[in-house]
């Protein structure tokens, strides 16, 4: 039994770094409608940018900042430069911009870094086990359980019940008529995709323990990444939570019980969802 | 025994999320009818026309193309039973020629465009009939243009012309002559003048020219449900009409 | 006369690799096997518009395929050529079937999750494919009982020449067809071609899994050339491939897989002796390149370089009018973006 609650919880941290790291997808490729398959590799530059910061001798927390501002700023600059030529170009041509992407980012770090994972060691307070009455556990885990939590209500509160998500839905759903009643559209989408980046590059951060930071992160992670926003339902914040809850929960759950059979029940569920809607499990809400 | 209606539409209801937008829809068209809907904008004639042609599915009510049953049908299906129409927003095939946007209409009509073998006969008298319609319609000369180098009454009237080819016995036509320059829409009036008489036609329009002079019967459709439906004459007097609608512009 | 001299160009070339570049006959093959996948590719993505990054399950199911086929049943190469190709075509019709009612990054996420399973399945299976060691140890007997495989790849590299031509004849008259315009019309607007009376769905499944067992004869060669299997021909890496040489030669041009996979091999085999990332940095590169400036891929390179040449002696006032951009390149689905939505 306590095996069985402790492989819970363990799906459960799981599934909320997937929450975390995801969520900048669900930022970009769902709300803006952009195909972005390089959201690991803002991922993969948080992840780097905190542990050569960790390395300077700079505290675990600032580093995770800076990580996540390092890909924040990434991303603004690849939206104004890569992305936006893009917007009218259809989904092929972003699908294979992003792919690009991947493929330098992945050979630029490698050339910095080499193919070894890069350590993010834990600051103090996060190592070690805290004692939950039936048996220890680590604190990481627990500590990254609070943030997914944190997270995803304060997106859903500063996102989909806000004036800035109605604009951004506005000026996602039609461009021109944003413009025309004054809204600063380029701004407001490049402002969106450095949230969205800075967020997948402190997903990168806090998930090192369990996503581990090396080079093929972003390719090894992106069919992942994509299956928790799309299963999820694209703009869908309650949609990608729940999604990457249950795939981090089957995955961990699938590993302990049924090891020979886990990954195969990853692939059949996104098979079985998508076909069953393919515009996302859980409906978003209706603009009409 | 009267011939079976071209088109019949009961009680057709479509809400989007808690927004009805078309409410308990009904609506006959014999052979050879020319009726005109109408209704100020949001009222939800190109939902309706949606409805019809398939692109969308009701959440209520029957629809029969000669007597069948085809609201469950997608879009290809109630082509082959004989539906046609136009759009609005254009989804014409930009890199293809005006001829070839035609051909392989008719090539889907005569059931030789899955082929990849023994075609060429067929495939040329596709092309020749597709010259001719559009010399009919009298876009003859940019034929071998493709279609986004077309102005956009051309192209409004090539629209035309691949739903004719395909020979059907109701025509939808979701507003031909919108944002055509005025130098152009006498064409597209000359056009619905010489549709084929059998053939039953709902036409969606503004201009209020056109619907009065083409249409015997006029449809009004407010908020998503049926207004008044009557000749033009008594649509024009009706009173309700002229404050729904009429009223704000038309001289 | 002009025309038939351009046709036959890269086939001469080709025989000119065997006559001239004998000691790159194992390279050489191993372009020839790319060219046929990224042929593939072009039918379902550059003519059809289906968007996938799952070819590799077809790739590597008609290589498997081969090998087992070899290894339990018998040697002959061209019947296990056969039975690979309707096997790969087979699953296409089937997984096709299943998933093309949807369409975008749906769509996209299916042909990932079908090429995984797939990958999970090998992987498992390892009894019949070797797991993670590969299939290996298959004899692949001559062809024709007479024609030899040997070491310097002679024969390997005439025989994956000579399937790929067949191919690439099929490839020339399925687009010359009314059933290849329909395609055509499918990837510019479904919408229109369903107004029509098209059967999108069952057009679209026909052409995949010509296109499935197009890839599953790639597959078919690599396994019987080089007489080995690894899980990688089921890898996300070998579809993203497919679809960058696709690209980087150009889609819907004549012979733009032909250009790209063969840019791509040499590149990568070139790279690879200096460091095995360099390339992922160069073809990142010439791929981000292509999308944004290039949108007809290499082939149309020539042309874009006196395109801009004639619009710098011009100056600003000087980009011409007609054809500036092309015919769209292989992004020229316009806007799939949900615009002008009128639900």
């Amino acid at each position: 039994m306590t095996a069985f609650i402790t492989t819970l919880i363990d799906g459960l941290a799981y599934g909320m770094v997937l929450f975390i790291i995801s969520v900048g997808l669900t930022i970009t490729m769902g709300l803006m409608r952009v195909v972005n398959l390089a959201h690991g590799a803002f991922a993969m530059i948080g992840g780097y940018v905190a542990a050569v910061l960790i390395e300077h001798g700079w505290p675990w927390a600032l580093a995770a900042l800076g990580g996540s501002i390092a890909a924040g700023v990434s991303g603004g600059l690849a939206e104004v430069t890569l992305y936006r030529p893009l917007y009218k170009k259809g989904e092929l041509a972003q699908m294979l911009l992003t792919f690009g992407l991947v493929f330098v980012v992945t050979g630029v770090l490698t050339l910095a870094f080499g193919v070894e994972f890069k350590r993010i060691p834990l600051p103090e307070a996060l190592s070690g086990e805290v004692d939950l009455g039936f048996r220890t556990y680590p604190v990481y885990r627990l500590f990254v359980i609070g943030v997914g939590a944190l997270l995803a209500c304060g997106l859903w509160l500063g996102i989909d019940r806000s004036l800035y998500g109605a604009r951004l839905r506005a000026a996602v759903d039609n461009p021109g008529m944003a413009r025309g009643v004054g809204m600063n559209v380029d701004r407001l989408f490049t402002g969106t995709f450095v949230l969205g980046c800075g967020l997948a590059g402190f997903g990168g951060v806090i998930g090192a323990e369990l996503l581990l930071v090396e080079p093929t992160y972003a390719l090894k992670h992106l069919v992942t990444f994509l299956v928790v926003v799309v299963v999820g339902g694209h703009a869908n914040f309650k949609g990608s939570f729940a999604a990457a809850l249950v795939l981090g929960g089957v995955e961990t759950l699938g590993k302990f019980y049924l090891p020979g059979v886990a990954a195969y029940v990853s692939f059949a569920l996104v098979l079985v969802l998508l076909l069953w809607r393919p515009h996302g499990v859980l409906p978003a809400k209706s603009l009409a | 025994m009267s011939e079976p209606l071209a088109l019949s539409v009961r009680g057709l209801s479509k809400s989007f999320g808690a927004l009805p937008v078309t409410r308990g829809v009904d609506l006959q068209l014999v052979p050879g009818a020319r009726v005109g809907l109408i209704g100020p904008n949001g009222a939800g004639k190109t939902t309706l026309l949606n409805l019809l042609s398939g692109v969308i599915q009701p959440d209520a009510g029957e629809i029969q193309l000669g007597g069948v049953s085809v609201e469950r049908w997608g879009p290809e299906r109630r082509v082959r039973r004989g539906l046609a129409r136009t759009h609005q927003i254009n989804t014409l095939l930009g890199e293809t020629s005006a001829q070839d946007n035609v051909a392989i209409a008719i090539a889907e009509r005569e059931r030789i465009a899955w082929r990849t073998f023994s075609y060429r006969r067929r495939w040329q008298a596709c092309q020749e009939e597709a010259r001719a319609r559009l010399d009919e319609i009298g876009i003859g000369s940019i034929a071998q243009r493709p279609v986004r180098e077309l102005a956009y009454g051309e192209q409004r009237l090539l629209e035309i012309a691949i739903a004719l080819a395909l020979r059907p016995r109701v025509l939808l036509l979701d507003e031909p002559a919108a944002g055509v320059p005025s130098g152009e829409v006498s064409v597209i009036h000359e056009a619905l003048a010489r549709l084929p008489s059998k053939m039953a036609i709902l036409l969606i329009e503004h201009d209020m020219d056109l619907v009065f002079r083409f249409a015997t019967e006029i449809v009004v459709l407010v908020q998503g449900s049926v207004l008044s439906r009557g000749s033009p004459e008594q649509t024009r007097a009706d009173p309700r009409v002229r404050s729904a609608y009429l009223g704000r512009s038309h001289t | 006369m002009k025309a038939l001299a351009r046709g036959a160009l890269p086939w001469l070339l080709a025989l000119g690799v065997y006559v001239f570049a004998d000691d790159q006959l194992a390279l050489g093959t191993n372009a020839l096997v790319m060219i046929l996948l990224t042929l593939s590719v072009d039918l379902v993505l550059g003519r059809a518009g289906i968007i996938t990054l799952g070819q590799a399950a077809f790739f590597g199911l008609g290589a498997y395929a081969a090998g087992i086929f070899a290894l339990h049943v018998t040697d002959d190469p061209l019947l296990g050529m056969l039975v690979a190709t309707l096997a790969s075509g087979a699953f296409g019709a089937l997984s096709g079937a299943l998933i093309l009612h949807t369409e975008g990054v749906a769509l996209l996420m299916l042909t990932l999750a079908v090429s995984g399973l797939l990958a999970e399945l090998a992987n498992h299976a390892s009894d019949w494919t070797g797991g993670s060691d590969g299939l290996q140890g298959m004899t692949i007997a001559p062809i024709f009982g007479s024609f030899r495989f040997d070491l310097f790849k002679h024969t390997a590299y005439l025989y994956a020449l000579a399937v790929l031509f067949l191919w690439y004849l099929v490839v020339q008259s399925v687009i010359a067809s009314p059933f290849g315009r329909s395609l055509d019309g499918i990837r510019q607007s479904p919408p229109r071609m369903r107004a029509i009376g098209t059967p999108v769905w069952w057009r679209r499944v026909a052409v995949y899994a010509l296109s499935a067992a197009m890839a599953g004869s790639a597959g078919a060669l690599s396994a019987q050339t080089t007489r080995f299997v690894g899980l990688t021909t089921l890898s996300v890496l070998v579809s993203g491939t497919a679809v960058v040489m696709l690209v980087l030669g150009g889609a819907r041009q004549r012979y733009g897989a032909f250009v790209g996979a063969t840019v791509y091999v040499v590149v990568q085999d070139y790279a690879a002796q200096l460091n095995p990332f360099h390339w992922m940095l160069l073809v990142g590169g010439l791929l981000m390149f292509t999308v944004l400036f290039l949108e007809e891929g290499l082939t149309s390179l020539p042309q874009a370089l006196r395109r801009w040449a004639r619009a710098l002696y011009r100056g600003p006032a000087g980009t011409t009018a007609a054809g500036a951009t092309g015919t769209g390149g292989a992004t020229g689905t316009g806007g799939a973006t949900g615009t002008g939505g009128s639900a």
